[in-house]
Protein backbone atom coordinates (compact mmCIF):
# COMPACT_ATOMS: atom_id res chain seq x y z
CA UNK A 1 0.00 0.00 0.00
CA UNK A 2 1.46 3.35 -0.86
CA UNK A 3 1.46 6.37 1.44
CA UNK A 4 -1.52 8.07 -0.19
CA UNK A 5 -3.84 5.14 0.42
CA UNK A 6 -2.80 4.89 4.05
CA UNK A 7 -3.28 8.61 4.57
CA UNK A 8 -6.70 8.44 2.97
CA UNK A 9 -7.74 5.64 5.34
CA UNK A 10 -6.92 7.57 8.51
CA UNK A 11 -10.13 9.65 8.62
CA UNK A 12 -12.10 6.45 8.00
CA UNK A 13 -10.34 4.66 10.86
CA UNK A 14 -10.94 7.59 13.17
CA UNK A 15 -14.59 7.59 12.15
CA UNK A 16 -14.96 3.87 12.78
CA UNK A 17 -13.37 4.09 16.22
CA UNK A 18 -15.69 6.97 17.09
CA UNK A 19 -18.68 4.95 15.96
CA UNK A 20 -17.63 2.03 18.15
CA UNK A 21 -17.00 4.30 21.11
CA UNK A 22 -20.29 6.15 20.85
CA UNK A 23 -22.34 3.06 20.06
CA UNK A 24 -21.15 1.43 23.27
CA UNK A 25 -22.72 4.30 25.17
CA UNK A 26 -26.13 4.03 23.53
CA UNK A 27 -28.98 2.69 25.59
CA UNK A 28 -27.36 3.43 28.93
CA UNK A 29 -29.36 5.58 31.29
CA UNK A 30 -26.71 8.07 32.34
CA UNK A 31 -28.74 9.25 35.32
CA UNK A 32 -28.24 5.90 37.07
CA UNK A 33 -25.15 6.01 39.23
CA UNK A 34 -23.24 2.96 40.47
CA UNK A 35 -23.20 2.80 44.23
CA UNK A 36 -20.00 3.89 45.92
CA UNK A 37 -20.74 1.49 48.78
CA UNK A 38 -20.65 -1.87 47.02
CA UNK A 39 -18.73 -4.40 49.15
CA UNK A 40 -18.54 -1.88 51.97
CA UNK A 41 -20.34 -2.14 55.31
CA UNK A 42 -23.64 -0.37 55.85
CA UNK A 43 -23.28 3.00 57.58
CA UNK A 44 -24.05 3.35 61.25
CA UNK A 45 -27.53 4.42 62.11
CA UNK A 46 -29.97 4.35 65.00
CA UNK A 47 -33.56 5.20 64.16
CA UNK A 48 -37.06 4.38 65.35
CA UNK A 49 -39.13 1.67 63.74
CA UNK A 50 -42.30 2.78 61.99
CA UNK A 51 -44.00 -0.45 63.00
CA UNK A 52 -42.91 -1.07 66.58
CA UNK A 53 -41.63 2.28 67.86
CA UNK A 54 -38.47 0.54 69.13
CA UNK A 55 -35.01 1.59 67.94
CA UNK A 56 -33.30 -0.15 65.05
CA UNK A 57 -29.58 0.13 64.46
CA UNK A 58 -27.09 -1.49 62.12
CA UNK A 59 -26.38 -4.20 64.70
CA UNK A 60 -30.05 -5.19 64.87
CA UNK A 61 -30.05 -6.23 61.24
CA UNK A 62 -26.90 -8.36 61.28
CA UNK A 63 -27.05 -12.12 61.04
CA UNK A 64 -29.32 -12.43 58.03
CA UNK A 65 -29.24 -11.44 54.41
CA UNK A 66 -31.96 -8.96 53.44
CA UNK A 67 -33.14 -6.31 51.02
CA UNK A 68 -33.40 -2.73 52.20
CA UNK A 69 -36.05 -1.02 50.13
CA UNK A 70 -36.08 2.78 50.11
CA UNK A 71 -39.64 4.04 49.70
CA UNK A 72 -41.97 6.89 50.57
CA UNK A 73 -45.69 7.65 50.33
CA UNK A 74 -44.97 10.56 47.96
CA UNK A 75 -43.08 8.35 45.52
CA UNK A 76 -45.25 7.22 42.57
CA UNK A 77 -42.83 4.55 41.35
CA UNK A 78 -42.85 3.00 44.80
CA UNK A 79 -46.52 2.30 44.29
CA UNK A 80 -45.72 0.66 40.95
CA UNK A 81 -43.01 -1.42 42.57
CA UNK A 82 -45.13 -2.43 45.56
CA UNK A 83 -46.76 -5.58 44.08
CA UNK A 84 -43.30 -6.80 43.05
CA UNK A 85 -41.98 -6.31 46.58
CA UNK A 86 -45.04 -8.03 48.00
CA UNK A 87 -44.60 -10.98 45.66
CA UNK A 88 -40.89 -11.24 46.49
CA UNK A 89 -41.70 -11.38 50.20
CA UNK A 90 -44.39 -13.95 49.55
CA UNK A 91 -41.75 -16.25 48.05
CA UNK A 92 -39.91 -16.22 51.37
CA UNK A 93 -36.41 -15.91 49.91
CA UNK A 94 -34.98 -13.25 52.21
CA UNK A 95 -36.77 -10.62 54.29
CA UNK A 96 -37.30 -7.07 53.05
CA UNK A 97 -36.81 -4.13 55.37
CA UNK A 98 -38.07 -0.70 54.45
CA UNK A 99 -36.35 2.66 54.72
CA UNK A 100 -39.12 5.23 54.86
CA UNK A 101 -37.28 8.13 53.23
CA UNK A 102 -38.13 11.80 53.85
CA UNK A 103 -41.71 10.94 54.67
CA UNK A 104 -44.27 11.73 57.35
CA UNK A 105 -44.93 8.65 59.52
CA UNK A 106 -48.66 9.39 59.37
CA UNK A 107 -48.59 9.43 55.55
CA UNK A 108 -46.41 6.32 55.49
CA UNK A 109 -48.83 4.41 57.71
CA UNK A 110 -51.81 5.50 55.62
CA UNK A 111 -49.98 4.27 52.51
CA UNK A 112 -49.27 0.89 54.11
CA UNK A 113 -52.85 0.54 55.25
CA UNK A 114 -54.03 1.21 51.75
CA UNK A 115 -51.57 -0.93 49.79
CA UNK A 116 -50.43 -3.52 52.30
CA UNK A 117 -47.24 -3.94 54.33
CA UNK A 118 -44.64 -6.44 53.03
CA UNK A 119 -41.81 -5.20 55.27
CA UNK A 120 -40.36 -7.12 58.18
CA UNK A 121 -39.62 -3.77 59.77
CA UNK A 122 -39.32 -0.17 58.64
CA UNK A 123 -36.65 2.40 59.45
CA UNK A 124 -37.93 5.94 59.88
CA UNK A 125 -35.74 8.51 58.11
CA UNK A 126 -37.74 11.71 58.18
CA UNK A 127 -34.95 14.12 57.25
CA UNK A 128 -33.15 11.79 54.87
CA UNK A 129 -29.91 11.68 56.86
CA UNK A 130 -29.71 7.88 56.88
CA UNK A 131 -30.39 8.09 53.15
CA UNK A 132 -27.41 10.39 52.64
CA UNK A 133 -25.16 7.92 54.48
CA UNK A 134 -26.39 5.16 52.17
CA UNK A 135 -25.86 7.33 49.08
CA UNK A 136 -29.59 7.44 48.36
CA UNK A 137 -30.59 10.08 45.87
CA UNK A 138 -34.20 9.19 45.21
CA UNK A 139 -36.89 6.62 45.70
CA UNK A 140 -37.35 3.78 45.05
CA UNK A 141 -33.92 2.25 45.53
CA UNK A 142 -33.07 -1.18 46.92
CA UNK A 143 -29.93 -2.50 48.59
CA UNK A 144 -28.93 -6.15 48.91
CA UNK A 145 -27.11 -6.57 52.22
CA UNK A 146 -25.49 -9.76 53.46
CA UNK A 147 -25.49 -11.29 56.92
CA UNK A 148 -22.31 -9.42 57.92
CA UNK A 149 -23.86 -6.10 57.01
CA UNK A 150 -21.92 -5.65 53.76
CA UNK A 151 -23.73 -3.99 50.86
CA UNK A 152 -23.49 -6.32 47.88
CA UNK A 153 -25.69 -4.60 45.31
CA UNK A 154 -27.85 -1.56 44.76
CA UNK A 155 -30.75 -1.15 42.37
CA UNK A 156 -31.66 2.41 41.47
CA UNK A 157 -35.30 2.62 40.46
CA UNK A 158 -38.01 0.04 40.84
CA UNK A 159 -37.51 -3.62 41.54
CA UNK A 160 -38.94 -5.61 38.66
CA UNK A 161 -38.99 -9.29 37.72
CA UNK A 162 -36.06 -8.69 35.35
CA UNK A 163 -33.59 -7.20 37.80
CA UNK A 164 -34.71 -9.54 40.57
CA UNK A 165 -34.05 -12.52 38.33
CA UNK A 166 -30.79 -11.29 36.81
CA UNK A 167 -29.21 -9.18 39.51
CA UNK A 168 -30.65 -9.99 42.93
CA UNK A 169 -31.13 -13.76 42.88
CA UNK A 170 -27.65 -14.64 41.56
CA UNK A 171 -26.06 -12.44 44.22
CA UNK A 172 -28.21 -13.94 46.96
CA UNK A 173 -26.93 -17.34 45.90
CA UNK A 174 -23.37 -16.08 45.81
CA UNK A 175 -23.26 -14.44 49.23
CA UNK A 176 -25.58 -16.58 51.27
CA UNK B 1 -43.98 54.37 31.88
CA UNK B 2 -41.74 55.31 34.82
CA UNK B 3 -43.48 52.73 37.05
CA UNK B 4 -42.80 50.06 34.46
CA UNK B 5 -39.12 50.99 34.40
CA UNK B 6 -38.96 50.77 38.19
CA UNK B 7 -40.44 47.29 38.02
CA UNK B 8 -37.53 46.28 35.80
CA UNK B 9 -35.02 46.52 38.65
CA UNK B 10 -36.45 43.82 40.95
CA UNK B 11 -37.24 41.69 37.91
CA UNK B 12 -33.65 41.89 36.72
CA UNK B 13 -32.41 41.01 40.17
CA UNK B 14 -34.68 37.98 40.24
CA UNK B 15 -33.58 36.98 36.77
CA UNK B 16 -29.92 36.96 37.75
CA UNK B 17 -30.21 35.25 41.10
CA UNK B 18 -29.74 31.56 40.52
CA UNK B 19 -28.84 30.27 43.96
CA UNK B 20 -31.55 28.58 45.94
CA UNK B 21 -32.63 30.48 49.04
CA UNK B 22 -31.09 28.99 52.17
CA UNK B 23 -30.13 30.82 55.31
CA UNK B 24 -26.88 29.51 56.74
CA UNK B 25 -25.01 31.61 59.26
CA UNK B 26 -21.27 31.10 59.45
CA UNK B 27 -18.87 32.42 62.04
CA UNK B 28 -15.96 33.23 59.76
CA UNK B 29 -15.62 34.53 56.23
CA UNK B 30 -13.48 31.48 55.42
CA UNK B 31 -16.35 29.18 56.37
CA UNK B 32 -18.75 31.12 54.20
CA UNK B 33 -16.31 30.88 51.29
CA UNK B 34 -15.87 27.15 51.86
CA UNK B 35 -19.64 26.73 51.74
CA UNK B 36 -19.92 28.69 48.53
CA UNK B 37 -17.12 26.81 46.79
CA UNK B 38 -18.23 23.39 47.96
CA UNK B 39 -21.86 23.87 46.95
CA UNK B 40 -20.73 25.07 43.55
CA UNK B 41 -18.47 22.07 43.02
CA UNK B 42 -20.78 19.32 44.22
CA UNK B 43 -23.23 17.94 41.70
CA UNK B 44 -26.94 17.64 42.36
CA UNK B 45 -27.66 13.97 41.70
CA UNK B 46 -31.32 14.57 40.95
CA UNK B 47 -30.88 17.43 38.48
CA UNK B 48 -27.53 16.20 37.27
CA UNK B 49 -26.62 19.24 35.23
CA UNK B 50 -26.73 21.52 38.24
CA UNK B 51 -24.57 21.97 41.26
CA UNK B 52 -26.21 21.80 44.66
CA UNK B 53 -25.94 25.58 45.05
CA UNK B 54 -28.37 26.18 42.20
CA UNK B 55 -30.61 23.13 42.33
CA UNK B 56 -34.08 23.31 43.89
CA UNK B 57 -34.27 19.53 44.40
CA UNK B 58 -34.99 18.24 47.88
CA UNK B 59 -31.77 16.26 47.92
CA UNK B 60 -29.77 19.37 46.99
CA UNK B 61 -31.21 21.19 49.98
CA UNK B 62 -30.35 18.23 52.24
CA UNK B 63 -26.80 18.16 50.91
CA UNK B 64 -26.40 21.93 51.35
CA UNK B 65 -27.49 21.52 54.97
CA UNK B 66 -25.06 18.65 55.38
CA UNK B 67 -22.20 20.73 53.94
CA UNK B 68 -23.04 23.62 56.29
CA UNK B 69 -23.17 21.23 59.24
CA UNK B 70 -19.79 19.73 58.41
CA UNK B 71 -18.22 23.17 57.94
CA UNK B 72 -19.46 24.22 61.36
CA UNK B 73 -17.96 21.01 62.79
CA UNK B 74 -14.61 22.27 61.52
CA UNK B 75 -14.10 20.11 58.45
CA UNK B 76 -12.23 21.51 55.46
CA UNK B 77 -13.10 21.33 51.76
CA UNK B 78 -11.06 18.19 51.13
CA UNK B 79 -12.67 16.33 54.01
CA UNK B 80 -16.18 17.35 53.02
CA UNK B 81 -15.63 16.40 49.39
CA UNK B 82 -14.30 13.02 50.53
CA UNK B 83 -17.39 12.60 52.71
CA UNK B 84 -19.63 13.10 49.69
CA UNK B 85 -17.55 10.96 47.34
CA UNK B 86 -17.53 8.13 49.88
CA UNK B 87 -21.32 8.05 49.78
CA UNK B 88 -22.12 9.01 46.21
CA UNK B 89 -19.01 8.23 44.17
CA UNK B 90 -16.73 10.42 42.05
CA UNK B 91 -19.61 11.64 39.93
CA UNK B 92 -20.80 13.89 42.75
CA UNK B 93 -17.87 16.24 42.34
CA UNK B 94 -17.52 18.49 39.32
CA UNK B 95 -13.74 18.28 39.44
CA UNK B 96 -12.77 14.62 39.40
CA UNK B 97 -9.25 13.87 40.58
CA UNK B 98 -6.58 12.78 38.12
CA UNK B 99 -6.62 8.98 38.09
CA UNK B 100 -6.13 6.04 35.76
CA UNK B 101 -9.76 6.20 34.69
CA UNK B 102 -10.03 9.97 34.39
CA UNK B 103 -6.68 10.58 32.74
CA UNK B 104 -8.30 10.30 29.30
CA UNK B 105 -10.69 13.05 30.30
CA UNK B 106 -7.89 15.40 31.20
CA UNK B 107 -5.41 14.55 28.46
CA UNK B 108 -7.73 14.13 25.46
CA UNK B 109 -8.48 17.81 24.73
CA UNK B 110 -4.76 18.65 24.81
CA UNK B 111 -3.97 15.66 22.63
CA UNK B 112 -6.61 16.55 20.05
CA UNK B 113 -5.35 20.13 19.98
CA UNK B 114 -1.74 19.03 19.46
CA UNK B 115 -2.70 16.62 16.67
CA UNK B 116 -4.82 19.28 14.97
CA UNK B 117 -2.02 21.84 15.26
CA UNK B 118 0.47 19.33 13.85
CA UNK B 119 -1.72 18.49 10.86
CA UNK B 120 -2.45 22.15 10.24
CA UNK B 121 1.19 23.20 10.28
CA UNK B 122 2.15 20.37 7.96
CA UNK B 123 -0.67 21.37 5.64
CA UNK B 124 0.47 24.99 5.57
CA UNK B 125 4.08 23.96 4.96
CA UNK B 126 3.09 21.68 2.13
CA UNK B 127 0.98 24.37 0.51
CA UNK B 128 3.83 26.84 0.66
CA UNK B 129 6.29 24.34 -0.87
CA UNK B 130 3.74 23.54 -3.57
CA UNK B 131 3.44 27.21 -4.32
CA UNK B 132 7.24 27.42 -4.67
CA UNK B 133 7.70 24.25 -6.76
CA UNK B 134 4.99 23.23 -9.10
CA UNK B 135 5.66 19.52 -8.50
CA UNK B 136 2.98 17.14 -7.49
CA UNK B 137 4.22 15.21 -4.44
CA UNK B 138 1.53 12.49 -4.29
Amino acid sequence: MNKTVIKALIPLLIFISLVILLYSGLGKDTRLLPSALIDKPIPEFNVPSLLTGKRIDNETLKGQMYLLNVWASWCPNCRIEHPIVTEFVRQNIIPVYGLNYKDEPADANAWLNQFGNPYKDILVDIDGLVGIDFGVYGAPETFLIDAQGIIRHKIVGELNPYNIQNEILPLIKKYK
Amino acid sequence: MKKLQLLLIPLLILAFSTSAIDIHEFETEEQRLDYQQLTEELRCLVCQNQNIADSDAGLAKDLRNEVAKLIKQGQNQIQITDYMVKRYGEFVTYSPPMGADTIVLWVMPLLVFLIAAFVLIRGIKRNSTQANHSEDDS
